[in-house]
C-alpha cells in the first residue's frame, strides 16, 4: 500500500517537473520562434523532468521520506528511463532533424538518421577505452557500461563550465576590471561609424550609377561564372568602367568590414558604460563585494585541485561530517551529531542542486540565443537537452562525495560499482585546465581592449 | 539627379527573416547566394525611377539600411542601433510568413525606430499593443513584406494571407508577400512591383516636399503638413 502511495507522490512530482520544463521551453528558449515540432518540446521536458526527479530522490534519501524499498525502485526506474532518453531518443532525433535540414538527404530521412545514430553509438562506445572506468567483472551489456560513459562526458562538461564560471564570475562582478569609458568616447565612435556608413553609401551610389550607364549603353556583360567563364575572362580584357567598378567594390568591402568592427566596438563601450553605472548603485556595490569573496574562493579551488592531482589525494570524508568533527573536537561545542548532520547536508545538497540547475539553465539560454537561427533551433535545443541530461546525471555522481556515508550507499548501490575516485580526479584535471585557460583568455581579451581604445 | 538629397529607408525585422536577401534582390536584381548574419548595419542603394512613365520622371537613389539584431537584444546593442535611425524617410517591415512570432515582433521594431526622437525617458507608448490611431497619424511611409512565401503549404495559404491582411491594416501600410530566392515575384508589371514602386514614390514625395530640417515625424509630433493631401492613392 505504501508503495502505491509513494509511486503516486513520485508521479505527481514528475508531472510538475515536466510542466516546469515545458513552460521554460516556451517562455524562455523559444520566445522568438514558433514551435512546429512538438516532439522537440516533449523530449526536452521529459529530459528535464527525469533529471530533476533524480535530485528529488537524493533529497528524499537525506530526509528519509518514503520507504527505502520504493526509493530504491524509483531510483532504478528513473535511471533506466534517463539513460534510454539520453542514449537512444535524443541522439536519434538530433540526427533526424540535422538530416531534415539537408535538402539532398530529404527522401531517406529515417535511413540516414539511423546511420547517424549508429555512428554516434560507435564513438560513444569507443569513448570508454582510454579511461580506467570499469572493473573487469562487468559484462558487455551491463548498465554500468552506459553510465560510466555518460559520466565521463557529463563530468567533462561540468568541469569545463565550472572552471570558466569560477574565473568569469569575479571578473564580471568586480569593478576593478572595468575600463574607464566616457560619453565622449562613445560619441566619437558613433560619429566614425556614421561617417563610414556615409562613405559606403556614396561609393555604392557610384557603382549603381556606373552600372546603369553601362546597362544603357549595352556594355553590361553577364558575370562569367564556372570553369569556362574563368578561362574566357583571362583572354578578354575588361572595359574601363569595369575595372573602375571592381576597384570601388574592393573599397566598399573594406569599408563594410570597418563598419562592422566599429559597430562591435561601440556596443562594447556602451555595455561597459552601463556596467560602470550599475556598479555605482547599491546592488552593484553588493556584487562587487561578492566578487572579491568569489575570487578568493576561486583561487582556493584551483589550489585544492592542484594539490589533489599532485599528491594523488582522494577525499574520504564529506565537508559536512568534517565540519561537524572540527566544531566538536576543536571548538568543543556539543550537539546532536546525527540530527544536525542530516539537516545541514540537506541544506548543503539543496543549495548545490538549486544553483547548479539555475546556473545551467541560464547558461543554456544564453548559448541558445547566441547561436540559434530559425532553421537550426530544433537541433540546438535537442543538443542542449542532451547536455543538460548528462550534466545532471554526472552531478549526482559527483555529489556522492558531498554527502555523509549513510546517504551515500543508495547512490553507490544504484549506479553500480563505478570507479568514483576516477571521476573526481578527472573533474579536478579538467577544472584546472578550464580555469587556467579562462584566466589566460580573459587576460588577453582585457589587455587588447584598452589598447584599441587608446588608438582612437 | 537627386545626388545631393538623401532618401533613407530602414529595413527592419527579426533575425533570419530574410532582410539581407530582400535588400540584395531589391538593389542588385539578383538572388543572394550565401546569406550570413548581418552584424551592425549593411547599406545598399536602389536606383528608382520616380514617377516612371510620366514627363516628370526622375532617377533617384534610395538607400536601404538593413539593421540586424532582435527586439530582445541587450540595451547596449539597442542604444548603438539607435544611431542608424536618424532622419528616416521610410520603413520596410519584414516578417517571416512561416513564423508568427516574427510578425508579432514587428510592432516593437517599428516603435523602436519611430520613437527614437521622442522624449529622453523613452518610448511614449506603454504596452506595445497595436494602436491604429498612432499608426494612422504616423507620417513615415511603411511597407510590410512577408518572406518565405514558397515555404507555406497550399492548404495554409489562405489563413496566412488573412492574417497578414489584418497586420497591414494595423500598420496602415501596403503589403507584399514574396520569396527572396525567386526574382519572379518582383517582375516588372506584377502587382508587387507596382506596390513597391508606389511605396518608393511616396517616400520620395515626402522627402522632397518637406522643407523642415527635422526629417522624421514621430508619434509626439503633432504638426500637420499640407502634403498629407498628396497621400490619396
Amino acid at each position: 500500500m505504501s508503495f502505491f502511495v509513494d509511486s503516486v507522490i513520485m508521479f505527481t512530482s514528475q508531472v510538475l517537473f515536466f510542466g516546469f520544463g515545458w513552460l521554460f521551453f516556451m517562455r524562455q528558449l523559444f520566445k522568438d520562434y514558433e514551435v512546429r515540432q512538438y516532439v522537440v518540446q516533449v523530449v526536452f521536458s521529459i529530459t528535464f523532468a527525469f533529471s530533476c526527479t533524480m535530485f528529488e530522490l537524493i533529497i528524499f534519501e537525506i530526509l528519509g521520506v518514503l520507504s527505502s524499498t520504493s526509493r530504491y525502485f524509483h531510483w532504478k526506474l528513473n535511471l533506466y528511463v534517463i539513460l534510454l532518453v539520453l542514449i537512444f531518443v535524443v541522439p536519434f532525433y538530433i540526427g533526424y532533424f540535422v538530416v531534415s535540414n539537408i535538402r539532398l538527404l530529404q527522401r531517406q530521412r529515417l535511413l540516414f538518421s539511423c546511420v547517424v545514430w549508429f555512428t554516434f553509438m560507435y564513438f560513444f562506445w569507443k569513448l570508454g577505452d582510454p579511461f580506467p572506468i570499469l572493473s573487469p567483472k562487468h559484462g558487455i551489456l551491463s548498465i554500468e557500461q552506459l553510465i560510466s560513459r555518460v559520466g565521463v562526458i557529463g563530468v567533462t562538461l561540468m568541469a569545463l563550465l565550472s572552471g570558466f564560471g569560477a574565473v568569469n564570475c569575479p571578473y564580471t562582478y568586480m569593478s576593478y576590471f572595468l575600463r574607464n569609458v566616457t560619453d565622449s568616447d562613445i560619441l566619437a565612435l558613433e560619429r566614425r561609424l556614421l561617417q563610414t556608413m556615409d562613405m559606403i553609401v556614396s561609393k555604392k551610389k557610384r557603382i549603381a550609377m556606373t552600372r546603369r550607364q553601362m546597362y544603357q549603353r549595352g556594355e553590361e556583360q553577364n558575370k562569367q561564372t564556372g570553369f569556362w567563364g574563368m578561362i574566357k575572362s583571362v583572354t578578354s580584357s575588361p572595359s574601363g568602367s569595369e575595372t573602375d567598378l571592381s576597384l570601388i567594390q574592393q573599397e566598399v568591402d573594406a569599408l563594410e568590414e570597418l563598419s562592422r568592427q566599429l559597430f562591435l566596438e561601440t556596443v562594447d563601450l556602451q555595455a561597459t558604460k552601463e556596467r560602470i553605472e550599475y556598479s555605482k548603485t547599491f546592488q552593484g556595490k553588493y556584487f562587487n563585494f561578492l566578487g572579491y569573496f568569489f575570487s578568493i574562493y576561486c583561487v582556493w579551488k584551483i589550489f585544492m585541485a592542484t594539490i589533489n592531482i599532485v599528491f594523488d589525494r582522494v577525499g574520504k570524508t564529506d565537508p559536512v561530517t568534517r565540519g561537524i568533527e572540527i566544531t566538536v573536537n576543536y571548538l568543543g561545542i556539543q550537539f546532536d551529531v546525527k540530527f544536525w548532520s542530516q539537516h545541514i547536508s540537506f541544506i548543503l545538497v539543496g543549495i548545490i542542486i538549486v544553483t547548479s540547475i539555475r546556473g545551467l539553465l541560464i547558461t543554456l539560454t544564453k548559448f541558445f540565443y547566441a547561436i540559434s537561427s530559425s532553421k537550426s533551433s530544433n537541433v540546438i535545443v535537442l543538443v542542449l537537452a542532451q547536455i543538460m541530461g548528462m550534466y545532471f546525471v554526472s552531478s549526482v555522481l559527483l555529489m556522492r562525495m558531498s554527502m555523509p556515508l549513510e546517504y551515500r550507499t543508495i547512490v553507490t548501490e544504484v549506479l553500480g560499482e563505478l570507479q568514483f575516485n576516477f571521476y573526481h580526479r578527472w573533474f579536478d584535471v579538467i577544472f584546472l585546465v578550464s580555469a587556467l585557460s579562462s584566466i589566460l583568455f580573459l587576460y588577453l581579451a582585457h589587455k587588447q581592449a584598452p589598447e584599441k581604445h587608446m588608438t582612437l | 539627379m537627386a545626388s545631393l538629397d538623401r532618401v533613407k529607408v530602414l529595413v527592419l525585422g527579426d533575425s533570419g527573416v530574410g532582410k539581407s536577401s530582400l535588400v540584395h534582390l531589391l538593389c542588385q536584381n539578383q538572388v543572394l547566394g550565401n546569406p550570413s548574419w548581418t552584424v551592425g548595419c549593411s547599406v545598399d542603394v536602389r536606383v528608382h525611377d520616380y514617377k516612371e512613365g510620366t514627363p516628370e520622371e526622375k532617377t533617384c537613389y534610395i538607400e536601404l539600411w538593413d539593421v540586424g539584431g532582435s527586439v530582445d537584444s541587450a540595451s547596449s546593442v539597442k542604444s548603438t542601433r539607435a544611431v542608424f535611425y536618424n532622419s528616416v524617410n521610410g520603413i520596410i517591415l519584414v516578417h517571416d510568413l512561416t513564423n508568427k512570432k516574427s510578425s508579432q515582433n514587428l510592432n516593437p521594431w517599428s516603435l523602436e525606430a519611430l520613437s527614437k526622437d521622442s522624449s529622453p525617458t523613452g518610448i511614449i507608448v506603454s504596452n506595445g499593443d497595436y494602436d491604429r490611431e498612432q499608426f494612422a497619424e504616423n507620417s513615415v511611409p511603411l511597407l510590410l513584406i512577408g518572406t518565405k512565401f514558397d515555404q507555406i503549404p497550399e492548404n495554409k495559404r489562405n489563413d496566412v494571407l488573412t492574417r497578414t491582411a489584418f497586420l497591414s491594416e494595423d500598420f496602415n501600410a501596403e503589403e507584399i508577400n514574396l520569396d527572396c530566392t525567386n526574382p519572379r515575384y518582383l517582375a516588372a508589371g506584377s502587382s508587387n512591383a507596382v506596390k513597391l514602386s508606389r511605396f518608393f514614390d511616396k517616400v520620395i514625395e515626402k522627402r522632397y516636399f518637406t522643407r523642415d530640417p527635422s526629417q522624421m515625424q514621430s508619434f509626439t509630433d503633432r504638426r500637420r503638413f499640407n502634403f498629407k493631401s498628396l497621400h490619396n492613392d
